[in-house]
């Protein structure tokens, strides 16, 4: 299952303001199905943003960030037009990836 | 700075280089920077000790949360380092079973900024700690949550 993913970039005075919706269950691997047996953990560790072939954020999660996580961050030098692109991998090795162009 | 911190800086070092030189993909590199001694922390200063020397409280944070969240498993969290030279922002909470919860790597050309959702067990402290300069600061502010985000 690769996610879906929804990302807005616009200019914000002279910054670029991404805000990025991952779709996916960010299991911790504590909770129990109601038949008592353990939900395997399935969490996003890696998000990687990059504008052309610069990196403009790079991040490592545990568990512990919310389900269909949210995150906003925000680039200098960057202009309208250019394009953001945003990939996560998680802990199963499922990937998907997103591009915007900044508005 | 200790013989860890030193290795993993060898490691990004190394990696960047190759990096450059179109040798190795950029997911790569980050994946080398994971700091799983701190993902496999049990309490907030386990955490923190691995990843470094010990943090300075800085009031040059801003560390924007709830004082009252009625879901722990939606928890808005936004961090902003005045730090100069903030490389990175990780996220902590204090009360959850592994406290590290993200670490951000803000290169030169972002804003130290970065906005998410966390979940949160139950009442306690949500720790910001930047690294500025090659140094650690932290900052802290207490979420009092009404229903836990790590329940069934």
């Amino acid at each position: 299952m690769a996610g879906r993913m929804r990302m807005r970039a616009r200019m914000s005075g002279d910054v670029a303001e991404v805000k990025v919706l991952m779709q996916h269950p960010m299991e911790t691997g504590q909770r129990k199905d109601s038949e008592g047996k353990p939900i395997p953990a399935h969490y996003i560790k890696e998000v990687m943003a990059t504008l052309g072939d610069r990196t403009v954020m790079a991040a490592q999660w545990g568990a512990a960030i919310s389900q269909n996580p949210y995150l906003s961050f925000r680039i200098k030098d960057a202009k309208k037009g250019d394009t953001v692109k945003v990939s996560w991998t998680d802990n199963k090795g499922e990937t998907a990836s997103t591009e915007a162009k900044i508005g | 700075m200790d013989a860890y911190r030193r290795s993993l800086l060898k490691a990004v070092g190394a990696a960047t280089a190759l990096a450059a030189a179109g040798m190795v993909p950029l997911r790569a590199l980050a994946a080398m920077s994971r700091p799983e001694k701190a993902f496999e922390a049990t309490d907030p200063q386990g955490a923190m000790t691995a990843l470094g020397d010990s943090a300075a409280e800085s009031d040059q944070i801003e560390l924007e949360t709830p004082d009252i969240a009625e879901n722990g498993a939606v928890v808005p969290i936004s961090v902003t380092s005045k730090l100069p030279k903030t490389t990175r922002i990780s996220v902590l909470v204090e009360k959850n079973p592994n406290p590290m919860s993200a670490m951000f790597m803000i290169p030169e050309g972002t804003e130290p900024f970065i906005q998410t959702r966390v979940k949160v067990a139950e009442t306690g402290n949500i720790y910001a700690l930047v690294e500025a300069d090659g140094k650690l600061y932290k900052a802290s502010s207490q979420t009092k949550v009404t229903l836990g985000g790590c329940g069934g």
